[in-house]
């Protein structure tokens, strides 16, 4: 019998991370994720497994102390919200040039500046086309539910160490504070000090004799090795996007319109599906769960199927700018969203449908 | 011929008086000659050495003239963006509970952009140790004026002399760090003299010596010259320090361990 819970997002996450084998946390509240360091501070996980809580002065120091620990070879945290991610561009971008693994969760809130403090998906550009300095990438995935808050810190911790990249989950206000049923799994165990030095020859783990000192910079002044450098990464990014693309298809085998939306708004996309369906209209849904890589080819193929692609997003229209890349022309592709923290309506989601491909 | 001097000759093991510790590379400091950087590394590696814990220590470079400190030191090292070592010293110490874990830091980056993470790791009493080297300079990015510059000196961004009344004092940031009940052992030292090397080495042995007894944040100053960004010989550099530098940032123990 699996142990089912009912959690918010938040606390799903945290828990999820501890029984994934999470090494450290380090964080500063921000609403609306604060559940996640208040969960792990009440849970005793230093009890439990003899995973390191911290709350940091700041999300900069946090991210640092994230950079600290990663480059040890420990499977470390942080959390904020937008505004708080905001701070961290400085320290993702080192880790991206460093090459250290790591998991990232922004709860997004609405912006700019302090905004609000309810759900929104305007952090997408800053998540996925490389938030801080240099060309770089994380990979970004976008949970739409509280069980996927769950299962994704420890699928987070498994891309960031298979391909030593920062994970980002890209979630938002309503995933982050709404409860629904959790499937537990089993208590991983943490990774050893011996198994970081076997599996993570980069690491800091101490000069033995066996081997040269371990250096963890993102600095090198000669150009020559710099480019080298930047092409390693390109490289990496690359054979990540040809093997990581995760997303969920439904109602697409005989569609004739297809709305694309991840998270909350792929929620609301369903029912606003459903509808359509009970009117006899022909319209599916893709959900990209990872917005990098993103599934272009998936939208390609799906553009000579279908009439005509609807994005929904709670922002001004970032996704969208991928979804027409994969489309190439092909199909007409139109943009809605809703602003400042407030989630589109199923019925209002389908009308813009209905208005856009249909009564035209 | 007997009794030619040849190089082979003098270069036996008897005749060796000092050499530098093998926890320093080969590679050529990077360092403007005169500097006192090269000093304070030296020492901080032979009491790594003493100490027989090399295979346990992990530093972390800054971002400054010492921000290649790496290329220098034969241990594991971490780099940090700027100002934010303490904070990556946190996450190691933190993960790494049994590792010795310092930092090395310049005065822009611990006392102006990474002033937060510095008052707070002492404030924590992070079981580290500080390193921080004070030319009242910043040196890498070509003589700007820092946090710890002194009133009317001249730098590249103070270049009628530094005022006090629109840029304010310079920052004693190791008094204001003695404050913290975080920190076990608080020092400002020098490394012009040879005595004032030797001190400098005792205060790096003690500030070792306060992680390993895990009593708190151990924080030692060691004010220095800049003669590129103060632009003299690197002896008037020294005699300018004396001078000038000292009566501002008086040298010896601020905080000792209990």
């Amino acid at each position: 019998m699996k142990e089912i819970r009912l959690m918010k997002g938040n606390e799903a996450i945290a828990e999820g991370a501890i029984r994934a084998g999470c090494d450290g946390y380090f964080g500063y509240p921000i609403t609306p994720q604060s559940e996640v360091l208040e969960y792990l501070m009440e849970n005793r996980p230093e009890e439990r497994t003899g995973m390191f809580v911290l709350q940091a002065e700041s999300e900069i120091a946090s991210i640092h102390m994230v950079y600290g620990g990663a480059a040890c070879g420990k499977r470390v945290m942080t959390s904020s919200s937008s505004p708080g991610i905001s701070l961290m561009q400085e320290g993702i971008s080192f880790m991206a040039g460093t090459e250290l693994p790591c998991l990232l969760l922004n709860v997004v809130r609405g912006g700019p500046g302090l905004g609000t403090i309810q759900p929104s998906q305007s952090d997408y550009f800053q998540a996925v086309k490389g938030g801080g300095h240099g060309d770089y990438k994380m990979i970004v995935l976008a949970p739409a539910s509280v069980q996927e808050m769950y299962d994704f810190a420890k699928l987070g911790f498994e891309l960031a160490f298979k391909y030593r990249i920062q994970v980002m989950i890209l979630s938002d206000g309503a995933i982050g504070q709404m409860m629904e049923k959790v499937v537990l799994d089993e208590q991983l165990p943490r990774i050893t000090d011996e198994e970081i030095k076997k599996k993570y020859p980069w690491a800091t783990t101490g000069k033995t004799p066996d081997r040269e000192r371990n250096i963890i910079t993102s600095l090198d002044l000669d150009p020559v090795r710099q480019e080298k450098i930047n092409i390693h990464l390109q490289e990496k990014f690359k054979k990540i996007a040809e093997n990581e693309v995760r997303l969920e298809k439904l109602m697409c085998d005989d569609a004739e319109y297809l709305f694309v939306a991840y998270g909350s708004s792929a929620r609301v996309c369903q029912k606003a599906m459903q509808l359509g369906r009970d009117k006899g209209i022909k319209v599916g849904l893709l959900r990209p769960i990872t917005l990098f890589p993103f599934p272009y080819e998936e939208i390609k193929r799906l553009s000579s199927q279908v009439k005509g692609i609807q994005c929904v997003e709670m922002s001004a229209g970032q996704m969208i700018e991928d979804v027409k890349l994969g489309a190439n022309g092909k199909v007409p592709v139109e943009h809605f969203g809703r602003l400042g923290g407030i989630i589109p309506a199923p019925d209002e989601v389908l009308n813009v449908l209905i208005k856009n491909f249909i009564k035209n | 011929m007997e009794n030619s001097i040849s190089k082979e000759k003098i270069c036996q093991p008897e005749n060796l008086v000092y050499s530098k510790t093998p926890l320093m590379t080969c590679n050529p400091l990077s360092y403007c000659p005169g500097c006192g950087h090269g000093t304070a590394h030296r020492m901080i590696m032979e009491v790594i050495e003493e100490l027989n814990m090399q295979a346990e220590t992990i530093g972390v470079a800054p971002v400054g003239c010492s921000v290649l400190a790496y290329d220098f030191l034969d241990i594991d090292m971490q780099q940090a963006a700027h100002g934010r070592a303490p904070a990556v010293a946190t996450g190691i110490k933190r993960l790494m509970p049994n590792k010795l874990v310092f930092t090395y830091q310049g005065d822009g980056d611990l006392a102006a952009i990474g002033t937060g993470e510095t008052l707070h790791a002492c404030n924590r009493g992070e079981n580290i140790c500080i390193f921080f080297v004070n030319n009242g300079i910043y040196g890498m990015t070509g003589g700007q004026m820092a946090p710890t510059t002194l009133p009317n000196m001249k730098t590249s961004t103070s270049p009628f002399g530094r005022d006090a009344a629109s840029t304010g004092q310079p920052l004693k940031i190791t008094e204001l760090v003695a404050m913290l009940p975080g920190t076990s052992y608080v020092t400002r030292q020098s490394v012009h003299t040879p005595a004032n090397v030797r001190k400098t080495k005792k205060a790096i042995e003690k500030a070792f010596q306060c992680q390993l007894e895990k009593k708190g944040l151990a924080f030692v100053e060691i004010v220095s010259n800049c003669n590129s960004g103060w632009k003299m010989t690197p002896l008037d550099s020294n005699k300018w320090m004396e001078e000038n530098m000292f009566p501002f940032f008086p040298l010896g123990d601020i905080k000792v361990p209990k």
